[in-house]
């Protein structure tokens, strides 16, 4: 063992040398916990950035999204608690704002049929308990004003060294419960895209894992789980490791077994969604939605993070992406429409079966031209009179 | 002399060579030895297909009749690698088309296949003779119907797990009226029924048949006829059972399987009633295999089976099976080798069966040939796993997962560092080894300093710091594959062992602190690794050098980097500089 970390630190050596990089002792023994240094702040700030970037529904500089679009995607009564939950009131434990309790009363009210959204912590950091309670559909709808806030939540709180996380705090209320709905909706990040772990990402579960155990939350376990309800659990992607083809075997299974309680069945159900102008396809999990609204919302995220990525960089001018102009008409709602193909195989448009009935029968989806798409509707209609 | 030993004899001697590794050694003898080896090796495996060019291989080994290639990493099977990222198959296809016409098999793991790659296998080797498609994508059911049609030899056709876009059910119409070499037929992941009077008649007039797996599509009134025209079968694989049970149709199967006197492994039975399952008692106590897995079935079903195969040595099934299963299984199942519990409901937070760690602890005791674990569950303690280390220190595979990311042991709300420390270091010869739960760099201390024949680690959301990653590149003297994803490790550990990279296979980090700026100067020291960045957020030059890649994907190669990159993966090379594809 000796004469292998002796070559092994003979080659530390070699590569501490030339880089600008590394500062420590050989043999990789330096023990400085990565995520009090700076470093891993500029990686947080520049992820949220980052996160911004992609953000098309209000805070980046690329989107001209009128806030029609923003309203559709979150649903009716839930209009103000977006906006109200995208400004920077969080952070730090025990200040409250009245407004805040409200709204996430209203979110508390909401169903717990689906879903939740969680972030990669342990329960005994006391979110689990906490998640409940906040947004549940919501998180789904919440998504947009999680990115719009996600950003100001990182710079404010994170570089300011602050660790949010106060597994002593889970009683500390609404400001944390934003937070978590914020990070909730950061590890929806993850979910929803489900190919696309976004720029958030490292910087989120790094952070985790490393401070809970050095905070000596182990103990927080078990008083979590007493405390809380028993809900559905969030998906994080790849995670439990299990392949697509199991999933969505078991989610078969399950359709064709009676549900529980209405609880949707459990698994995957991964679908292709293709657009046109787009080069590739991607795979959205059906099982993560509940309505049309937040699978639409997501798919829209899903494509316009590749447009504004490729208008923001000038690298690859000979890619065939979809142009500026292309980019705006979907900005502006107009152009195009959402289909699907059905177990026979024929392509109808998104929208007029009920969502039960719609994910039974959905093979793939297409993200079409409106032009292309006329005459489907009225197919739709008679076809699930005739099905019915 | 070498010199007075004629090569003939040589070859001869060669020829009995099976193993690579044996071939490998006897090829670095002398010039002479190489020369005559390569002349007369028949089977390459490629484990990673970036490793090496199609060019490169037919350079060195002219007369190959079979290959194995594998294409993506391990985590793309957790939807972890972007679609597009590559393993095409079609580069290997075409060169080994022109150079190797006498090529017999195919096996292709994690690759994208297309139906113009299939068309061309099926035209260039005229005695083609296996076709093995393991988690592949990317065909679809016209690829299979030119295999069908053109392969006149074609032995085996083998479509575990992989992603095919099913057209229609047609394509095994396609194989000819006198074809009858069929060996071995999977098609168990095609959704498309296929004409059951070709699948009949197909499978009478195949007498070598002994690989049957249906598809899901199949349903169970028409099994019986099938077995009745091909009692031969070793291996069968059953279509959904879930027809509502019926007299003739349960006695008609009986009746079937009992003909069928050399079925050692069952699989299928999706959906299945389990009323059906004592149809199969009178083949049970010669089953080596059964995979339950897809059985939505209860514990009591289960055992009454499970009870009656007594020289059971591999069992697949769901969790259904709880700890009480797992007791029966352990007291009738001696000869037991392997043993998976995958999850029925993974996403829900509270558990729907009473299966714990209890259930692995008896089976580890009373099983004394149980070598290889995969085991999906909701709670663990050191206790337990110091248990199962004691009771099989001959494990070879041992994956566990605790389904709640980084769950402590749930007795004393420790990390579970001690418990995986016994593993390796009772389990002398593990080598493959998966970790959940909660893990601190302690574990890693560990599995450094005991799991020295280990080869392939699986790690996410475990760690404090780099201390645990170098750890383990610097004690895992047999690493050579390791996969992460969610740990905090960083640059530090990754730079100084970078010389261990060149000796493993791959390293795969996902969403962990690998900044850009080291996975550039990686590539710079190390010539003869590919270390590509996976990052979806744009080309890294973009951001700050600090900042952490979303992925990183190393792999030693002599190929240099590869030419069909997509717009997501950059590789990081001598000159610093950025590629695209």
């Amino acid at each position: 063992m000796n004469r292998i970390l002796g070559r092994r630190a003979i080659l530390n050596f070699i590569y501490l040398m030339s880089p600008p990089l590394l500062d420590v002792e050989g043999g990789g023994r330096g023990n400085a916990p990565l995520m009090s240094s700076s470093a891993s702040g500029d990686c947080i700030s520049q992820s949220g950035s980052g996160l911004k970037e992609c953000n098309f529904l209000g805070l980046s500089d690329c989107s001209s999204v009128d806030s029609s679009a923003v309203s559709n995607v979150c649903g009716e009564n839930k209009n103000n608690l977006n906006f109200k939950a995208t400004e920077l009131r969080l952070g730090l434990p025990g200040s409250r704002s009245p407004e805040r309790d409200s709204d996430f009363s209203l979110l508390s009210s909401g169903k717990l049929d689906e879903k939740q959204l969680f972030p990669l912590l342990p329960s005994k950091d006391g979110i689990c308990s906490l998640m409940q309670k906040s947004i549940v559909s919501g998180n789904k709808r919440g998504f947009s004003d999680t990115m719009d806030g996600f950003s100001e939540i990182k710079s404010s709180v994170f570089t300011e060294g602050k660790w949010m996380f106060n597994a002593n705090g889970s009683d500390s209320g609404t400001p944390q419960s934003v937070v978590e709905a914020k990070l909730a909706g950061n590890a929806g990040i993850n979910v929803i895209l489900t190919n696309n772990s976004s720029g958030a990402q490292p910087s989120m579960k790094k952070e985790v894992p490393t401070r809970a155990p050095k905070e000596g939350q182990n103990k927080m376990n078990g008083s979590n789980n007493n405390s809380s309800a028993p809900a559905a659990k969030a998906q994080v992607v790849g995670w439990p490791p299990i392949r697509s083809f199991r999933k969505n075997t078991l989610a078969t299974t399950s359709k064709n077994n009676e549900e529980v309680d209405g609880k949707p069945g459990p698994g995957a159900l991964f679908i292709k969604v293709s657009m046109d102008g787009a080069p590739y396809l991607r795979k959205v999990d059906l099982r993560m939605y509940s309505t049309y609204q937040e699978l639409s919302s997501a798919l829209e995220k899903m494509f316009m993070c590749f447009t504004i990525r490729k208008c923001g960089s000038q690298e690859t001018p000979d890619r065939e992406m979809l142009g500026e102009n292309k980019f705006k008409d979907l900005l502006h709602g107009s152009d195009y429409v959402l289909t699907f193909e059905d177990k026979d195989g024929d392509w109808m448009l998104v929208g007029d079966v009920p969502w039960g009935m719609f994910i039974e029968s959905c093979k793939r989806l297409k993200i079409m031209k409106g032009s292309d798409a006329i005459g489907l509707a009225p197919r739709t209609m008679e076809k699930s009179k005739n099905q019915n | 002399m070498v010199y007075s030993f004629p090569e003939e004899v040589l070859e001869y001697v060669f020829a009995f060579l099976s193993s690579d590794k044996d071939r490998n050694a006897v090829s670095l003898v002398c010039k002479s030895w190489y020369e005559i080896e390569r002349w007369c090796r028949r089977r390459v495996f490629i484990g990673n297909c970036y490793a090496v060019s199609p060019q490169i291989m037919i350079r060195r080994f002219p007369e190959v009749r079979a290959v194995k290639i594998k294409g993506k990493p391990h985590f793309a099977d957790f939807n972890l690698v972007p679609e597009r990222w590559g393993a095409y198959v079609y580069p290997w296809i075409s060169a080994m088309a022109r150079s190797y016409p006498w090529l017999e098999e195919i096996k292709l793991k994690r690759m994208v296949v297309t139906d113009e790659s299939l068309e061309l296998i099926s035209k260039s080797f005229k005695n083609f003779k296996v076709l093995s498609l393991s988690s592949c994508e990317g065909f679809t059911t016209d690829g299979l119907s030119s295999i069908a049609a053109n392969c006149r030899n074609l032995r085996e056709l083998d479509l575990r797990e992989s992603e095919v876009e099913d057209l229609s059910g047609h394509w095994l119409s396609h194989f000819p009226d006198n074809f009858t070499s069929l060996v071995s037929l999977n098609m168990s992941c095609l959704g498309s029924e296929v004409s059951f009077s070709a699948l009949e008649r197909l499978i009478s007039r195949c007498p070598n048949l002994k690989t049957l797996w249906l598809n899901r599509a199949v349903p169970v009134e028409k099994l019986a006829s099938l077995l009745r025209r091909a009692p031969q079968l070793v291996e069968f694989g059953t279509g959904a059972c879930s027809t509502e049970i019926r007299t003739d149709i349960f006695s008609n199967l009986v009746e079937a399987f009992s003909g069928c006197k050399h079925l050692k492994s069952l699989s299928g039975f999706w959906d299945v009633v389990p009323a059906y399952l004592p149809a199969m008692y009178s083949v049970c106590s010669r089953i080596t295999k059964l995979n339950l897995s897809y059985a939505t079935v209860q514990s009591p079903d289960l055992v009454e089976l499970i009870s009656q195969c007594s020289n059971l040595k591999c069992l697949w099934v769901l969790d259904y099976i709880e700890d009480a299963g797992l007791k029966a299984l352990s007291s009738y199942c001696k000869d037991l080798q392997e043993l998976r519990v995958f999850p029925s409901d993974p996403y829900s937070a509270e558990p729907n069966v009473s299966l714990t760690e209890q259930g692995l602890v008896t089976v580890s005791a009373g099983c004394p040939k149980l070598q290889s674990v995969l085991y999906f569950c909701r709670q663990m303690s050191n206790a337990a796993l110091i248990a199962i280390a004691r009771n099989r220190p001959n494990l070879i595979r041992f994956r566990l997962c605790i389904i709640e990311p980084q769950a402590p042991d749930y007795l004393t709300l420790e990390p579970l560092d001690t418990g995986f420390g016994a593993i390796v270091e009772h389990c002398k010869e593990l080598r493959r080894l998966s970790l959940s739960g909660l893990l601190t760099d302690r574990v890693f201390e560990y599995i450094g300093t005991h799991a020295k024949k280990l080869e392939m680690l699986s790690l996410a959301f475990a760690g404090d710091s780099d201390l645990g990653l170098h750890h383990v590149l610097s004690g895992c003297e047999s690493l050579r594959k390791l996969e992460i994803r969610d740990c905090p490790f960083g640059d530090r550990a990754l730079l100084a062992n970078a010389a261990k990279l060149e000796t493993m296979r791959s390293l795969w980090m996902s969403s962990c602190s690998v900044s850009y700026g080291a996975c550039k100067l990686l590539g710079q020291k190390m010539p003869n690794l590919n270390v590509e960045v996976i990052d979806e957020r744009g080309p890294p030059d973009s951001r700050p050098e600090s900042i952490s890649v979303e992925k990183l994907y190393v792999y030693r190669t002599v190929a240099g980097p590869r030419a069909d990159k997509p717009d997501f993966v950059w590789t990081m090379d001598e000159d610093g500089a950025l590629r695209f594809s």
